[in-house]
């Protein structure tokens, strides 16, 4: 077996593939509170506990009604986002125009609701999700044997990141969307519903991270506490790639999931701070993030 | 409003004196007080220079374990320990807040609750806190080396003058020059900027002062409780600390010292009724407080009194 670096080949690849999971984890996470952010100016808190909500939906979907891994990873993203959509109209909508903290205190306070909720009902342990039949077993790449559900989740949100970028940067939609974060009042009157419009925005991104709990469910335990550590680790990501481009968003997600499978290869204490110590250096050295616009 | 401030403080000593002849337990009491100092700390940089930092935990957890492993390991005596605690806090206030004010608004919450996160890491990982077991059995010692702080009721009178002094300073700085400018920052940073004043040194200085009186908070807690966990690191005490302020009222010198009682009184009450659903209950007063409550009890009834004020 050849070695890098005194590490075996494989486990080195292994460390490296896992680190690009939770990369693409990070990368459709941090896109959806990059889109949120866009039109709304607001950090969705929420958003680690919606992933939660989404892995226990398509658990509990499984579990008590039968509904298979296919169906979930379609129809989860549309509940949350109904969900967030309801949210926004509800209780966001309150918080427009005030300070924007406020929104971050909200939504706070809404993912302890979430995560407080099921913490009564299924207390801390983790739920096993099974992978569906066909993306058992591993791939071979010729060079490594990769799990293949693995394999999938990274194609999966390259997939969903990528049509993400085409709608928001190549359509007219998009257009739209792009001409409302600079200036949502000019776009209203051009008869523009923008409203709608946010609603429509808080609804996708919210989706998304019920896209990412759907994902991560068979790929993690189901826990309640999912969310919570995952959000502040995606917070530092977005610190790190500023939240001006998509396309930085999620490069920046991915290339963090592998520097943090490196430091688990080299130094495994340092895979849970790496991140951190990351964001501090592109603080001293580029305040605005690598892709980002100073506002 | 300036000729008000020693009444405040002379009302809060002698309520503080007489709350434990009123029947309070002093455990209860001290961690109130303990608790509202916290606030207090924390309410300088989000109600007077209007800076969220959303990691207070950090600090407030780190002088807890300087403090304990001083006292419990080295033999210090509980006040070298609290100053120590408190000195470590404000300069890891220095490096975060350095860091943190690097950046404006939403993107300055993040940054402090990433690196306190990554704090949090740290304790996890060194064996001196103990990690998951915390750090146990630290003794409470002897003030100055003879006061002998075993009984509830002394320990009691000495953490309400640590409160009193820590309050005091505040407001004394609230209402100084530099208090001055850092309204002005809340209020316009760019104008305060463009009257030549050096804005980041003002707001570095503050985030310190309030990293500092945290740390007296949270070493003042330890020796008070006598043990210290990863509970007063984690991003929920961060939280717990903003909904205090937030119920109390940001911005009002009163208002955390308010806030901070209340939710601790829930705490007590509702440990051992409820189990979980205590997170469920501290996520619903912040959605209600962010919608219904914004200006907090002591901002909502110093609003009410204010026309009447101006009548007269």
């Amino acid at each position: 077996m050849t070695d890098i670096f005194g590490i075996p080949l494989q486990a080195f690849l292994g460390q490296l593939a896992l680190g690009l999971v939770n990369g693409s984890f990070y990368a459709v996470l941090s896109l959806g509170l990059a889109v949120i952010f866009g039109l709304l100016n607001l950090i969705n808190f929420a958003h680690g506990a919606i992933y939660m909500l989404g892995a226990f939906l398509a658990w509990m979907g499984l579990t008590w009604l039968g509904v298979n891994y296919w169906w979930s990873l379609l129809l989860v993203p549309l509940v949350t986002a109904g969900a967030g959509m309801i949210l926004e109209r509800s209780l966001l909508r309150r918080l427009y125009g005030l300070d924007p903290l406020y929104g971050l205190l909200l939504t706070f306070g809404l993912a302890l609701i979430i995560e407080g909720l099921f913490r009564q009902m299924f207390g801390v342990s983790g739920q096993p999700y099974p992978v569906p039949d066909a993306l058992r077993g591993a791939t071979n790449l010729g060079f490594m044997l990769l799990p293949t559900y693995r394999l999938w989740v990274v194609a999966a949100s390259l997939v969903v990141c990528a049509s993400t970028w085409f709608v928001i940067e190549r359509t007219s939609l998009g257009a739209l969307l792009r001409a409302a974060t600079e200036n949502p009042k000019l776009v209203q009157a051009f008869g523009v519903n923008v409203p709608l419009m946010i609603m429509l925005t808080f609804g996708f991104g919210v989706g998304l991270a019920g896209f990412a709990g759907v994902l991560a469910a068979p790929a993690t335990q189901v826990s309640p506490l999912m969310g919570s550590h995952l959000i502040i680790t995606v917070f530092a990501v977005v610190v790190i790639g500023g939240m001006g481009s998509i396309l930085g968003s999620v490069l920046t997600g991915l290339g963090l999931g592998l520097v943090e499978g490196l430091a688990k290869v080299f130094y495994a204490p340092a895979s849970s701070t790496v991140v951190f110590v990351i964001m501090a250096l592109v603080l001293i050295v580029r305040p605005a993030g690598l892709f980002g616009r100073d506002k | 409003m300036k000729n008000r401030m020693p009444i405040v403080l002379l009302v809060l000593a002698v309520l503080g004196c007489l709350a434990p002849l009123a029947g309070l337990y002093p455990v209860f009491l001290m961690k109130g007080l303990c608790f509202a100092l916290f606030a207090c700390a924390f309410n300088l940089l989000i109600g007077y220079t209007g800076l969220l930092s959303f990691g207070h935990a950090a600090f407030f957890g780190t002088a807890g374990y300087v403090a304990g492993h001083f006292v419990k390991v080295w033999g210090w005596s509980p006040e070298l320990g609290i100053i120590l605690g408190a000195a470590t806090s404000a300069g890891l206030g220095w490096l975060i807040g350095g860091l943190a004010i690097r950046r404006q608004g939403i993107y300055f919450a993040m940054i402090t609750l990433a690196l306190s996160q990554m704090l949090y890491f740290v304790c996890l990982q060194v064996p001196v806190t103990g990690a998951e077991d915390g750090m146990q059995g630290i003794p409470r010692g002897h003030l100055f080396g003879f006061i002998d702080l075993s009984s509830d009721l002394t320990l009691y009178y000495v953490v309400l003058a640590i409160f009193l002094a820590g309050y005091g300073l505040l407001q004394r700085v609230v209402n100084s020059p530099f208090g001055q400018v850092l309204k002005a920052i809340r209020e316009n940073e760019s104008r305060v900027l463009s009257l030549g004043y050096d804005v980041d040194r003002h707001k570095l200085l503050a985030f310190v002062l309030s990293a500092g009186l945290a740390g007296v908070a949270g070493a003042t807690k330890t020796i008070v409780l006598g043990f210290e966990t990863l509970t007063d690191v984690s991003w929920e005490m961060s939280g717990e600390v903003v909904l205090m302020t937030l119920v109390g009222g940001m911005g009002t010198l009163l208002g955390p010292v308010v806030g901070a009682f209340v939710i601790v009184s829930l705490q007590n009450y509702l440990a051992d009724k409820v189990g979980a659903w205590v997170q469920v209950i501290i996520g619903s007063a912040f959605v209600l407080c962010v919608l219904a409550l914004r200006k907090g009890i002591v901002g909502t009834i110093a609003a009410r009194l204010q026309p009447k004020a101006i009548n007269a």
